[in-house]
C-alpha cells in the first residue's frame, strides 16, 4: 500500500539521519561520559526507531533496538556508567540497524543476519552491569554507578571492567570486532542510488528564496515577450520563446520542490482513526483517495490540524455505533472515506461518513440553547443555513462531551483555519445516509492565477478562486436587464437577482466616466454569496506573483495584496471579500442567498414568471409577483407608527402604511416576536407605496405558473404549485383596496 | 588618535534633499539607494500621503509624498521628484522629494532640538534641526514618515 511505501521511505530516512548523528554522538559521549543530555538524546533516538519498527512490523529491528534501549535507560538513569566495553557493544548495535535498514530499503526485508548474539551482549551488559553497580554501591565511592563524578574516561573504564564479572568479558570481545568490516560492507553492497543518497534536506528559508527569485524571473520574461511582441527580429522572437519555455519549466519545478503529496498528512489517520475507534466503541473502515495529490509544503502545515479535526469529528460525531448502524439496516462497520483531487487549480478534500448524518432539529435547538441565535431567527433558517451553523463557535451536537470531541471547539477552528489560507468549507448531510466536508484549499499561495481587469484605466488582479463568470452586456441589452431598487443596482442573472458593485465607485476612483453602452459584470463569489463586479475592461489571466502590501497600506481591506505586471509597473490585488463589504454585499438580507435553490430550466417553452415566495401565520405559504416588489425590507417595531387607526412607518421621508397580511388572510398577526424586526415587502405603484407585513421571506423562484382557481378568498387570486407546494398568490390590489380603498381611485381622479 | 576619535563620534552623515526649498536630511544608514522618479500605481482609498507603489527591482514599495506628508503644497506638475528608499523597522519606503543634495558630514554640535513654534506635523517627523553655515539641515525621522497609521487619510486620490 502506497501509505505505507510513503511511510517506511519516510522512516528510512529519517533514521538514516538519525544514526549519523549517533556515530557522532557516541563518539563524544566516550570522550565526555558525564554528558547526560547526549545520552538522553541517544536513547530518544533508539527509542524513535523502536516504536517506528514496531509499528512498521520490523520484529529483528525492534527486537535489537529494545535491547539497546534498556542499557541506554539504565545509563540515562545513572544505574551505570558508560564504558569502552558498552560503547562498543552499541556502536555494534547501531551498524546492525543500519545493515537492517539497508536490507529494507533493498528488498523489504530485514536480512537474514543473525543479531541474536549482539542482542544476547546488550542484554548481559545491562543486566550484569546492574549486578555489578549493586556490589559497588557497597564499595567505596570511586566506583559508585552516579553518572556524574566521572572526572576523566580513563578512570571509569578501567573501574568497571575491572569489577565486571569475567565471563561476560569474553563474549564482548569476540562481538566488537564484527561491526567495522559489514559498516563498510553496506556501502558497497546496495546497488543503485540509495534513498539517502538521492535527496537532501533543504533549508525551507532558501527554498523560499529561490521560489522568490524565480517570480521575478517570471516577471521579467513577461517583460521580455512583451518587448518582443514589438520587435519583429525573429531571432530575438525565437531566444525570447525560449526563455518563456525554460523559465516556465523552471518555475514549474520549483514549485514541485515545495511540494508534498497529502498522504504525509493522511498516513497518521489510521492510527488516529483506529484509536478513536475503539475508544468510542465503533468500528470503522478508513479508505484514503488520492494520497499523492501534492500541495505546497506551506499548505500541508496548515490543513493538518484542521483535517484531523474533521477525521476525529466524523468517527465521534458521525459515525454511530454498531448496534445503532444495524438497527438502521446498515452495515456494523462504518465507513470513512477520505478523497483528494485537483480541479480547477485548486485541491479538494472531501472528508465524508455514512453515519446518522447531522440532525437539523437538534442543531437547531442546540444554536438556540446556547444562545447563538434567537429562536424566531432559528425557524426561519433553511437547512443549508442550519447546517452551517455547526462552525460558529462554542457549537457543539454531542450530546455528552467524551475526551475526543464535544468541547465545543472544533468546527469553527476547521472554517477558519482552511479560510486562512484562503480555502473554503462546504458540508452537506442527508439524514441516515452521512455527512461530507468538503475543504477546498488554493495549490500554493506565492503564485496565483488572477484576471486581470481595468477600471478608470487602472489595472487590477482578480484571483480567479472567486471567479464564477463574465458577462458583458451591450447597448439596448444592458439598459434593459438592469434593475434599480433604492440605490442598490440588481441585474437578473438566469432568473436570480444579482447585486451589483460598481468597482470604480467602490474604490472612490476619479468620476471621469467614460460614457460607454457596454457592461462588463464579473461575477464573483464572496463567502457563500455572489456578486457581479462592473468593470471598464477585462483583460486577460495571468499568473501572478502575490507581493505583500506595505504596513502602511494594510488597512485597506478592499487590496489583498499587488503583483508586478509585464510592463513592469505594478497592479492592485482586490480583496473580493473585502469588496463585498465594503459595499454591503456580504451584509445584505439573507433572502439573496436562497435564490439559488430553484429556477432550473424544468419547463422551457410555458409562460415563466419570477415570483417572491413568502409565509404568513404558521403555515400560509403565498406568492407575489417579484415584478410588483419595489423592495424588502426589516423594520423595527419600535418605528410603527399609528396614524388613522392603521400602522404606518416613515419610510424614506414619506410614510408607508402597513398592511399585516397575516391578519388580513390568515387571522393571526405576523411577527409577534418583539424582539424581531417586521418583515415587510414594499409595493411600490405611481409614487406611492404600501408595506405588507409578512412571517418571512422564504425564496425567489422562477418557474412557469398555472393558476388553479379555487373558491377564492379575500386577498387571495387562487392557488398554484410552486416548489412542489400548493403556494396561494396574493390578490395585491384587492388587498389593498380593502384597506385603503382611495389608494387607486385617488390616482384615476388625479 | 584620540581626537579623531572624538570627531568621529561627533559626527554624522546625512543623506540630503530639498522639499519646497527646505533642507532635510536622513541618516545616511537609514537610506537603502536614492532614485530617478518612476512610474507608480495609485492606491484607491489609501490616504492621501500615499502616491502610489513603485516596483524596485521586484520589490513591491509604497512611495510616501513628503509634501502631503509635511502638510506642504504640492510641487508643480512638472517638477518630478526623486525617491529616496529608506529602510524602516516595518521595511521599506521611498520618499518622494522635489531635488536630492549632497551627503553631509554634519557636527553633532551643531543640533537643535525642533522649536516648538514650528507646526506640529513638523515637530513629529523632525526631531530637531543642523544649524549649518548660512542655512538649516532639518533632520527628518524616516520611522515616524513611514507610520501612516496616526495621519487621518483622505480618501480621494488622483490617479497617478
Amino acid at each position: 500500500m502506497s501509505v505505507d511505501d510513503e511511510l517506511m521511505r519516510e522512516f528510512l530516512l529519517e533514521s538514516n539521519d538519525n544514526l549519523n548523528q549517533l556515530d557522532r554522538d557516541f563518539v563524544a559521549l566516550e570522550k565526555d561520559p558525564a554528558a547526560t543530555e547526549l545520552l538522553g538524546g541517544i536513547f530518544r533516538c533508539i527509542h524513535t526507531i523502536k516504536g517506528t519498527s514496531g509499528f512498521l512490523d520490523l520484529g529483528k529491528l525492534e527486537a535489537l533496538t529494545h535491547c539497546g534501549e534498556t542499557l541506554l535507560s539504565r545509563l540515562r538513569d545513572g544505574e551505570l556508567s558508560l564504558d569502552a566495553t558498552m560503547t562498543s557493544a552499541l556502536l555494534a548495535m547501531v551498524d546492525a540497524v543500519r545493515r537492517i535498514l539497508a536490507s529494507v530499503e533493498a528488498d523489504g526485508t530485514e536480512g537474514s543476519d543473525d543479531h541474536s548474539a549482539l542482542i544476547e551482549n546488550l542484554s548481559r551488559l545491562s543486566a550484569a552491569s546492574a549486578a555489578s553497580a549493586a556490589s559497588a554501591a557497597s564499595a567505596p565511592a570511586a566506583l559508585a554507578p552516579a553518572p556524574a563524578p566521572a572526572p576523566a574516561p580513563a578512570p571509569v573504564v578501567v573501574s568497571v571492567v575491572a569489577s565486571a564479572p569475567a565471563p561476560a568479558t569474553s563474549p564482548i570481545a569476540k562481538v566488537v570486532p564484527e561491526p567495522a568490516a559489514p559498516a563498510e560492507e553496506i556501502v558497497t553492497a546496495t546497488k543503485g542510488p540509495a534513498i539517502s543518497d538521492t535527496t537532501i534536506r533543504v533549508d525551507v528559508g532558501l527554498l523560499d528564496r529561490v521560489m522568490n527569485l524565480v517570480g521575478e524571473l517570471v516577471l521579467a520574461r513577461n517583460q521580455i515577450i512583451q518587448f518582443g511582441t514589438t520587435l519583429k527580429d525573429a531571432s530575438f522572437v525565437n531566444a525570447s520563446q525560449r526563455l518563456n519555455l525554460l523559465t516556465t519549466e523552471l518555475q514549474e519545478g520549483v514549485m514541485k520542490t515545495r511540494m508534498q503529496p497529502i498522504g504525509n498528512v493522511w498516513n497518521k489517520f489510521p492510527r488516529v482513526v483506529r484509536d478513536l475507534s475503539h475508544a468510542c466503541g465503533k468500528q470503522v473502515d478508513l479508505e484514503l483517495d488520492g494520497t499523492e495529490t501534492e500541495l505546497d509544503r506551506t499548505i500541508i502545515e496548515a490543513i493538518k490540524d484542521p483535517l484531523t479535526h474533521a477525521v476525529r469529528n466524523a468517527v465521534d460525531h458521525g459515525l454511530e455505533t454498531p448496534a445503532k448502524r444495524l438497527a438502521a439496516g446498515k452495515p456494523e462497520v462504518g465507513r470513512l472515506h477520505l478523497r483528494a483531487y485537483h480541479e480547477g487549480g485548486q485541491v479538494n478534500i472531501e472528508v465524508s461518513d455514512d453515519g446518522a448524518g447531522l440532525n437539523i432539529e437538534r442543531i437547531r435547538t442546540r444554536a438556540v440553547d446556547r444562545g447563538l441565535v434567537s429562536a424566531d431567527h432559528a425557524a426561519r433558517m433553511s437547512e443549508r443555513e442550519i447546517t452551517h451553523l455547526i462552525f460558529l463557535p462554542g457549537f457543539s451536537t454531542a450530546e455528552a462531551v467524551t475526551n475526543v470531541s464535544g468541547r465545543g471547539v472544533g468546527m469553527d477552528v476547521v472554517k477558519t483555519n482552511i479560510e486562512k489560507i484562503g480555502g473554503t468549507v462546504d458540508i452537506s448531510t442527508r439524514p441516515g445516509n452521512g455527512t461530507t466536508l468538503k475543504l477546498k484549499i488554493p495549490l500554493t499561495l506565492a503564485i496565483i492565477p488572477a484576471l486581470i481587469v481595468t477600471s478608470r484605466s487602472e489595472r487590477f488582479a482578480i484571483p480567479q478562486v472567486n471567479l464564477l463568470e463574465l458577462v458583458r452586456l451591450e447597448g439596448e441589452q444592458a439598459k434593459k436587464s438592469i434593475e434599480r431598487l433604492h440605490g442598490t443596482t440588481l441585474y437578473r442573472l438566469r432568473g436570480n437577482l444579482l447585486p451589483l458593485v460598481f468597482l470604480d465607485r467602490a474604490l472612490e476612483l476619479d468620476e471621469a466616466a467614460t460614457a460607454s453602452d457596454v457592461l462588463n459584470i464579473v461575477v464573483l463569489q464572496a463567502d457563500d454569496r455572489q456578486f457581479g463586479l462592473v468593470v471598464d475592461g477585462i483583460s486577460d489571466t495571468e499568473e501572478i506573483v502575490v507581493k505583500p502590501l506595505g504596513k502602511e497600506l494594510k488597512g485597506i481591506s478592499a487590496f489583498a495584496g499587488a503583483t508586478i505586471m509585464g510592463d513592469g509597473r505594478v497592479a492592485l490585488i482586490l480583496d473580493v471579500l473585502g469588496i463585498a463589504q465594503r459595499a454591503n454585499v456580504v451584509s445584505a438580507s439573507r433572502e439573496r442567498a436562497l435564490t439559488n435553490k430553484s429556477g432550473s430550466a424544468k419547463d422551457e417553452g410555458e409562460a415563466r414568471e419570477t415570483l417572491l415566495l413568502f409565509r404568513i401565520g404558521k403555515e400560509g405559504r403565498m406568492a407575489i409577483p417579484l415584478s410588483m416588489v419595489a423592495r424588502l425590507e426589516e423594520v423595527a417595531r419600535a418605528d410603527v407608527e399609528q396614524a388613522a387607526g392603521k400602522d404606518v412607518v416613515q419610510y424614506r421621508g414619506a410614510i408607508l402604511p402597513l398592511v399585516d397580511l397575516g391578519r388580513e388572510i390568515a387571522g393571526e398577526p405576523s411577527c409577534t416576536d418583539a424582539d424581531l424586526p417586521l418583515q415587510v415587502i414594499v409595493y411600490s405603484e405611481q409614487g406611492r407605496s404600501v408595506g405588507f407585513v409578512v412571517e418571512q421571506i422564504l425564496d425567489i423562484v422562477e418557474q412557469p405558473v398555472t393558476v388553479r382557481h379555487r373558491a377564492p378568498r379575500p386577498g387571495v387570486l387562487g392557488a398554484a404549485v410552486l416548489q412542489g407546494k400548493v403556494t396561494d398568490l396574493l390578490d395585491v390590489h384587492g388587498v389593498i383596496r380593502r384597506n385603503d380603498p382611495s389608494f387607486f381611485g385617488r390616482e384615476n381622479a388625479a | 588618535m584620540s581626537g579623531k576619535e572624538k570627531t568621529m563620534a561627533d559626527t554624522r552623515q546625512l543623506c540630503t534633499f530639498l522639499i519646497d526649498d527646505m533642507l532635510f536630511g536622513v541618516d545616511v544608514m537609514n537610506v537603502q539607494e536614492v532614485i530617478r522618479y518612476q512610474e507608480m500605481t495609485a492606491v484607491p482609498l489609501a490616504s492621501a500621503t500615499v502616491r502610489g507603489l513603485i516596483n524596485l527591482r521586484g520589490q513591491i514599495v509604497t512611495a510616501i509624498d513628503m509634501r502631503a506628508r509635511l502638510g506642504i503644497e504640492p510641487r508643480d506638475a512638472s517638477l518630478l521628484p526623486m525617491n529616496v528608499v529608506a529602510t524602516t523597522s516595518d521595511g521599506v519606503v521611498s520618499l518622494l522629494v522635489d531635488q536630492i543634495g549632497d551627503v553631509l558630514e554634519v557636527d553633532e554640535r551643531t543640533f537643535e532640538r525642533a522649536p516648538e513654534t514650528l507646526s506640529a506635523t513638523f515637530r513629529e517627523l523632525v526631531p530637531g534641526v543642523f544649524k549649518l553655515e548660512g542655512k538649516l539641515l532639518l533632520l527628518l525621522d524616516a520611522e515616524k514618515v513611514a507610520a501612516l497609521g496616526t495621519s487621518a487619510g483622505r480618501p480621494k486620490l488622483r490617479a497617478a
